[in-house]
C-alpha cells in the first residue's frame, strides 16, 4: 500500500476544498455522462423536432393557421421534452449511491444541485433553444418573432429545469412514479408555458413585450435562489 | 508512518471521543431496532457493528451520518452535537454505502475524480497510485460498467487512500472482495486507526485486524459494549 497516499494532516484535520472546485467537478461529471450516453442527449432534442413537426400534419397545412398556433406548438414541445429527460437527472445518482455521496459533501448543496441543474440545462434546454428558430421557420413564424421565440426560450427552459428538479428530487425514491412526476412539476412550469408563448404571440400584434421578459426573468431570478434549495431538501427526503 | 501525528492525536483521544452516540433509539415498521443505544469511537479504533439481517446496522451507519433522520438520540463529533456544526463533520467523514456510488458510465478515474472533488482537492496522480494499490493498475480508464462487481468495489474503496476523512464509516465492504482484497481493506483500516483514525464497519466476514478491534452487537438485549484484541 502507497503510505503517502493518505493525507490526514499532521492535526487531523482534513485538507480544505473550494465550493468552486466541487461544483465545477460535478458539472463536469453530468456533462461527461452526458456526453458518453448519446441517446440522452439526443431524445429531449428528437421529441422537440418530432412533435413540432407533428403539428402542420395533424392540425393544418395552411401557413395562417399554422403562423397562429407556431409560437404556442414550439414552447409546448419545449416543455414536453424538458419534462421527458428530467428523469436522468438524479435517477441514476440514486440508483447506485453517487447521490449519498453527494449529500455527504461538506460542501453547501446549494450549489452542487445547481451544478446538476445547469448541466441538465445545457443538454436538453440549451439545444431545444438553438434548434427552436428552425422550427420557428417551419411553421412560418413571423420574421420580428423569431428573437423573441429564441429569448423567451432562453429565459424561460433553465426555469423548467430548476422548478423540474424539485420534482425529480422528491419522486426519486419512489418505485413507480408514473404521472406524479407530471402532477408536481406542470403547475410549477406552466406559467413559464403561458409568459413565454404569449410574448411570442404578442410580438406580431405588435404589443410591448417588456411586462413578458420582466415575468420570464422574475421567475428564472426566483427558481435560480430557491429552487436548488428545494431540490436538495428533497433529496434528503428521499434517500432518508 | 511517521510517529509524531500518532502521537499528537493519541493524546486527544484520550480525552474526548471523536465520535459519540447517546441514547440512541429507532424504530422502523413498528419494530424497535435499537433502544438506550450508547457507544463512543475514539481515534485509533475500529469498530465492527455486528448483527443478523435485518438488525439495522445499515440504518445506524446511515443514521450516524445524516442520511436517516427518523431517529431519537444526541450525536456527537469531537464532543459538539453534530447537528451544530454537521460541516466540519462531513468534511471528516467518508462514507461507502453498500451501493458503491460507482457511475457505470463513467471509468474509474472520472469517477473518483468527481467523488474526491466533493471532499477535498486531489490529483490524477494520486488516484492513479491508489487505484494501482488496489490492483486495477490497468482499468483507470475502462468504464466501469465493464468491471466486475468486485472490481467496482475496489474503484469505491479507492477513496479511502485519497480522501483525507478522519472517520471512515464502512457499510459491507468486503462483500465482493476476493481473499486479497481482504486482506488489503484489513491492512488499509488497521493502517488507518494507526494514524489516528477511526473506522466504524458492518461485516459479516471474521474481521482480522492487527490492532484494536471493538465490536457493537446490535443482536444482544440492552446493546453492550465489549472489546477485544484481535
Amino acid at each position: 500500500m502507497k503510505q503517502n497516499a493518505l493525507n490526514i494532516l499532521p492535526d487531523g484535520q482534513p485538507v480544505p476544498v473550494s465550493t468552486y472546485t466541487a461544483f465545477k467537478a460535478t458539472l463536469r461529471r453530468d456533462l461527461l455522462i452526458a456526453l458518453k450516453r448519446r441517446n440522452d442527449l439526443l431524445n429531449p432534442l428528437m421529441f422537440f423536432l418530432i412533435v413540432v413537426s407533428l403539428f402542420p400534419l395533424g392540425v393544418s397545412s395552411d401557413p395562417q393557421e399554422l403562423t397562429r398556433i407556431a409560437a404556442g406548438t414550439v414552447w409546448v414541445s419545449a416543455l414536453l421534452a424538458s419534462m421527458l429527460s428530467l428523469d436522468n437527472l438524479y435517477r441514476a445518482d440514486y440508483e447506485d449511491g453517487s447521490l449519498e455521496q453527494l449529500l455527504l459533501s461538506p460542501q453547501p448543496l446549494y450549489f452542487l444541485v445547481l451544478a446538476k441543474n445547469i448541466g441538465h440545462w445545457l443538454v436538453s434546454g440549451l439545444p431545444v433553444v438553438l434548434l427552436s428558430p428552425l422550427l420557428a421557420y417551419m411553421l412560418y413564424l413571423p420574421g420580428d418573432a423569431y428573437w423573441t421565440l429564441v429569448f423567451t426560450l432562453l429565459l424561460g427552459t433553465p426555469v423548467l429545469s430548476l422548478f423540474g428538479s424539485i420534482g425529480v428530487a422528491l419522486t426519486v425514491g419512489l418505485g413507480s412514479r408514473g404521472l406524479i412526476l407530471a402532477v408536481i412539476v406542470l403547475p410549477l412550469t406552466v406559467p413559464v408555458l403561458i409568459i413565454g408563448a404569449k410574448a411570442v404571440a404578442d410580438v406580431s400584434l405588435g404589443l410591448p413585450l417588456a411586462m413578458h421578459y420582466s415575468l420570464l426573468g422574475a421567475l428564472l431570478a426566483l427558481s435560480l435562489s430557491l429552487a436548488p434549495l428545494a431540490s436538495a431538501a428533497a433529496l434528503k427526503i428521499s434517500v432518508n | 508512518m511517521s510517529a509524531s501525528p500518532q502521537a499528537s492525536v493519541g493524546t486527544a483521544a484520550a480525552t474526548s471521543p471523536l465520535l459519540e452516540g447517546r441514547s440512541l433509539f429507532c424504530e422502523r415498521d413498528d419494530r424497535v431496532l435499537f433502544s438506550g443505544l450508547d457507544f463512543h469511537l475514539h481515534g485509533g479504533e475500529v469498530m465492527q457493528v455486528q448483527g443478523s439481517n435485518g438488525s439495522g446496522k445499515t440504518t445506524l451507519l446511515r443514521i450516524l451520518c445524516g442520511l436517516n433522520s427518523n431517529y431519537e438520540g444526541e450525536l456527537f463529533w469531537q464532543g459538539v452535537p453534530i447537528d451544530e456544526d454537521r460541516e466540519s463533520f462531513l468534511a471528516s467523514l467518508l462514507y461507502l454505502g453498500h451501493r458503491v456510488g460507482v457511475n457505470k458510465i463513467l471509468t474509474a478515474r472520472e469517477n473518483l475524480r468527481w467523488s474526491c472533488a466533493l471532499h477535498g482537492p486531489v490529483s490524477d496522480v494520486a488516484i492513479d497510485e491508489a487505484l494501482a494499490s488496489l490492483g486495477l493498475a490497468g482499468y483507470a480508464d475502462i468504464a466501469c460498467r465493464n468491471m466486475s462487481a468486485g472490481q467496482q468495489q475496489r474503484v469505491s474503496l479507492a477513496r479511502l487512500l485519497i480522501s483525507p476523512a478522519r472517520l471512515w464509516v464502512l457499510d459491507e465492504p468486503f462483500t465482493t472482495l476476493d481473499v486479497r482484497g481482504v486482506k488489503a481493506l484489513e491492512h488499509l483500516l488497521a493502517q488507518h486507526a494507526a494514524r489516528g483514525g477511526a473506522v466504524l464497519v458492518t461485516t459479516h466476514h471474521a474481521l482480522n485486524v492487527p490492532c484494536e478491534l471493538r465490536r457493537l452487537n446490535l443482536d444482544t438485549e440492552g446493546v453492550r459494549l465489549d472489546a477485544a484484541s484481535a
